[in-house]
């Protein structure tokens, strides 16, 4: 991946303690998927950042290769890459997700 | 497709156990693109890697798949 798109997608990912790409916006999503983090992290009562992949073919494109994972949503902690729609689910569950936001 | 997608998984993850359901009910509206899955593996190598590298070694094993045929895959994986 280029220098260019990397330094683009890592500028979006640190903008935010809690950042998400995703389908649609946090109000009007657009993807079942991706409302379902969405609800997630409304309902931990997490503020995030979030990026509308639908908006840039480009950046959805980028963030594929940059995370090698070939689906939206992506949830990024502290500019770490933690997981997709299954994975949030799950560390939201267990407790694991509020103790990655607040280390 | 659900045959040769068990084959696929069961060849990259030798002795695991894999199931898999077609989930594509209820998502016929946006489902132009292919279909929705879900897959369980159960797999002793996936012990001691992060969740995300469990997935990400699901996707790359389904790497075709994923580019056409599957819209959407929900993955579970456990090590035993």
């Amino acid at each position: 991946m280029n220098q260019e798109m990397k330094k683009i997608i890592e500028e979006k990912i640190n903008s935010s303690a809690v950042f998400l790409f995703m389908k649609g916006t946090p109000e009007n999503p657009q993807c079942g998927f991706s409302a379902q983090v969405v609800q997630i992290l409304d309902d931990l009562g997490i503020e995030f950042g979030s990026f509308d992949i639908l908006s840039d073919e480009s950046i959805r494109q980028g963030i594929k290769e940059y995370a090698n994972w070939p689906t939206i949503p992506q949830l990024y902690i502290n500019g770490k890459f933690v997981g997709g729609c299954d994975i949030v689910r799950e560390l939201a569950a267990s407790g694991e997700l509020l103790e990655l936001i607040t280390q | 497709m659900l045959n040769r997608i068990k084959q696929k998984l069961e060849a990259a993850f030798p002795g695991a156990k894999v199931q898999i359901a077609d989930t594509s009910a209820g998502h016929e509206t946006h489902n132009s693109s292919g279909a929705h899955l879900a897959v369980l593996i159960i797999y002793k190598g996936f012990a001691g890697k992060s969740l995300v590298e469990q997935h990400q070694l699901v996707y790359a094993a389904l790497k075709e798949e994923m580019r056409e045929q599957v819209h959407a895959l929900k993955i579970k994986t456990r090590s035993e």
